[in-house]
């Protein structure tokens, strides 16, 4: 473990730092595990006797990625992903902290299984884990949990996971009870009732495949719910996952008139549609689900213009048993934490937003709003860091992904551009060769 | 039955899905074989060799009295082995039954597999899974193929042609496979469609189907040669689609004053079973226009077209 404390110098980078807007050619110095300098010229003679060097021929080095939403199978569910089996698929993918959900058997409603949470990541993870906790007990919409001693245990948002919590009343005290705490309370907005027993994005082409419909105003209603809770509560907010106009417009105005909201988008809703389900694939059934092409370009330009403000992957890994059914039984979800950073930089090279508002979006952003030291390159910051070459051009072979489950709709995709190096606390968890 | 052997028709596609996957050509074909089983299934003898030798397995996993019995008598007229196996879908785990089920079944080298699944796009995906030829006999809300050239069959033969023929579908069109299959082949072979129900029984983006959507009998009904007539099952008529079975009857039931909105020689169908003062009053379901009993003779003569048409692509046809 000697090599560990050997100072490392990513020399010949174009360093991008999107917590500070910087985006230069230098070199970027760590000891300790910490950041020391990003300047340029450092070079060779301005570091420390024994420093490895580490060529990088030019990429862009960038602060470790945070993916704010995935879920993983531990506890409850090892046989799908395991807190190690995430952690090698996100450094593979230059995340370096990964925010798990509370969706697990059991759920992560109690500071002991924060604990568990912790423990088995300090002991089987090669990245940050974060837990976000349960909002209600048991993901029951119920009752509230111990925001305050989760909080203390380490839990950094509440969340329901994939469940809305229906009950107006308990959004409201739990809005009102951890805005003492300055709890962020992340929420996905789906109204259970009016999205029955859909699977697929209501419209035409669910009515042709003979699929039941989820029209996009149940997410829109329980977001505008929400908004007038935040109004009432003053409690800080994140919506979990938004992929259509209605929603965007709901947003907008929650901005707008100055509430403390933010918002998350998936890769699959900024990069997918409707179409890409075709003939019953269920590798493209998520929830909610893609919807049309004009959502997705309006979820794209709403990333763009900064009201959309973190890039997540929704990584939730399923087996062959829970997809490999007819599309209305199958479960819903997509492996994504592997496949974030390179799926998303289309966007980047198709013009639709520079480099640096998507890695903000995938760093400094979510850090700010989880209260993490990363998703930084400043002085004294971390080492958690990502070595991103933009442009090499691959094809994605979903048996060489890393999590337990295959289950990529961007199997076969053309990508351009990837992670190629991943370091955490100084120390290289991942090198592209 | 040496028309239908020597007919040099063969289907496009290696298994009838949908009538989605089916040109013009297809259809047409289909439905020139049928005419010659119609023929043969009036006669004394009504066995014929094509399926000499062959297995044909009808998998069902929603329960079908009708569909199945149709297909049981085709394949056992063309000389086929015919084993009906039924799958409670509630006593067994859902869709590990399919995959598991179609693997075995592959394993005994059925030659043709007829399934109905309750779920919309499951014979798809068991089609996948085999080696043998399958035929959809109705998935979920999406296809019912064989029902919509059973249809084509009937009405071609009672109205000399489909092409210029407006045919209205009428009642639940949301959870109608029926509807779907009929809709897509009625606009390949020329004729205009209209459906009309009420808008809780229209699925979204309906306009965009060809057709044209009316929520008024009167209106849809008006210059039709032909009336579709859908069932509309109980557990929808009580309050959650429509309010109750009165009010559906007063609005959408085919009784003889709303036939007479349609042009006078018009004809009137059901894809079966009927509920009887429900979707269609039985003076209407009984009468001269009807054609329901006739739809039940052309479903043997266009499933044993189907059976015979894909029997071509097996190994020593």
């Amino acid at each position: 473990m000697l090599s560990d404390r050997r100072p490392v110098l990513l020399a010949n980078a174009r360093i991008v730092d999107p917590s500070r807007d910087l985006d230069f050619p230098g070199d970027l110095l760590i000891a300790d595990g910490v950041i020391r300098d990003t300047k340029r010229g450092i070079g060779q003679a301005g570091v420390p006797e024994g420093t490895e060097v580490i060529d990088c021929a030019g990429h862009v080095v960038a602060p470790g990625l945070i993916d704010m939403r995935a879920f993983v199978g531990e506890p409850g569910a090892e046989s799908r992903e395991t807190i190690a089996s995430a952690t090698q698929a996100a450094a593979a993918g230059g995340v370096t902290t990964l925010v798990c959900q509370p969706d697990t058997e059991p759920a992560i409603d109690d500071p002991s299984i924060v604990d568990f949470i912790q423990r088995r990541a300090r002991d089987t993870g090669i990245v940050h884990v974060h837990p976000m906790a349960a909002l209600t007990k048991g993901l029951l919409g119920t009752e509230m949990t111990e925001i305050g001693l989760l909080k203390a245990a380490g839990a950094v948002a509440f969340t329901d996971g994939a469940r809305s919590v229906m009950s107006t009343q308990v959004m409201r005290r739990a809005l009102t009870y951890g805005r003492d705490f300055d709890a962020l309370i992340v929420h996905h907005t789906e109204d259970p009732d009016l999205t029955g027993d859909g699977v697929m994005n209501e419209g035409e082409l669910a009515s042709r495949l003979g699929l039941i419909g989820a029209p996009d105003a149940a997410e829109a209603l329980i977001l505008e719910r929400d908004m007038r809770l935040v109004g009432l509560t003053g409690g800080r907010y994140h919506a979990a996952a938004l992929t259509c106009a209605a929603s965007l417009d709901v947003l907008r105005r929650a901005k707008d008139a100055g509430l403390p909201v933010t918002a998350s988008a998936s890769i699959n809703h900024l990069l997918l549609n409707e179409n890409d389900v075709g003939e019953y694939r269920t590798f493209f059934k998520v929830a909610p689900p893609l919807r049309t092409e004009n959502d997705r370009k309006a979820v794209v330009a709403a990333l763009t213009e900064g009201l959309i403000d973190v890039v997540m992957s929704d990584h939730n890994p399923q087996d062959v048993e829970t997809k490999r059914l007819p599309f209305a039984e199958a479960a819903a979800g997509a492996v994504g934490i592997e496949t974030m950073l390179a799926a998303s930089l289309r966007l980047v090279h198709n013009g639709d937003l520079s480099l640096a508002a998507l890695l903000k979006a995938m760093s400094s952003r979510p850090a700010g709003l989880l209260g993490l030291p990363g998703g930084t390159l400043r002085p004294g910051a971390p080492a958690d860091i990502v070595v991103i070459d933009p442009d090499v051009p691959w094809v994605l072979d979903r048996d060489t992904l890393k999590s337990k489950c295959r289950n990529t709709p961007f199997d076969e995709a053309r990508l351009q551009g990837r992670a190629v190096r991943t370091i955490v606390a100084g120390r290289t968890v991942y090198e592209f060769v | 039955m040496t028309t239908a052997a020597t007919s040099p028709f063969a289907l496009s596609q290696r298994h009838l899905l949908g009538i989605a996957g089916l040109s013009r050509d297809d259809i047409v074909g289909l439905l020139d074989l049928a005419e010659a089983f119609v023929t043969l299934n009036r006669q004394v003898e009504k066995k014929t060799t094509a399926l000499r030798g062959r297995t044909q397995i009808n998998l069902f996993f929603e329960a079908s009295t009708r569909t199945q019995a149709s297909f049981e008598l085709a394949g056992k007229r063309l000389g086929a082995d015919v084993m009906n196996m039924s799958v409670s879908s509630s006593s067994i785990r859902k869709g590990e039954t399919l995959i598991d089920t179609a693997i075995t079944l592959n394993a005994m080298h059925p030659d043709i597999i007829v399934v109905r699944h309750h779920a919309s796009g499951a014979v798809a995906l068991l089609a996948q899974k085999v080696d043998c030829p399958v035929v959809n006999a109705g998935d979920g809300q999406h296809e019912h193929p064989t029902q919509a050239l059973l249809d084509a069959l009937t009405i071609r033969r009672s109205k000399g042609r489909i092409d210029g023929l407006t045919v209205a579908i009428c009642g639940d069109i949301l959870h109608s496979r029926v509807a779907r299959s009929n809709i897509i082949l009625l606009n390949a072979m020329g004729a205009r469609v209209r459906v009309v129900a009420p808008s809780t029984l229209l699925p979204a983006g309906i306009e965009r189907f060809g057709v044209e959507v009316s929520r008024d009998m009167r209106e849809g009904l008006a210059g039709a040669d032909i009336v579709m007539m859908l069932r509309l099952q109980r557990e929808r008529m009580s309050g959650s689609f429509v309010p109750s079975v009165p009010e559906y009857f007063h609005y959408f039931g085919l009784d003889e004053k709303k036939l007479a909105y349609a042009k006078p020689d018009a004809l009137v169908m059901h894809p079966g079973p009927m509920n009887r003062g429900v979707e269609i009053d039985s003076i209407v379901a009984d009468g001269a226009a009807s054609l329901i009993r006739e739809q039940v003779e052309m479903g043997v003569a266009v499933r044993m077209a189907v059976l015979e048409a894909l029997s071509r692509h097996l190994p020593n046809a």
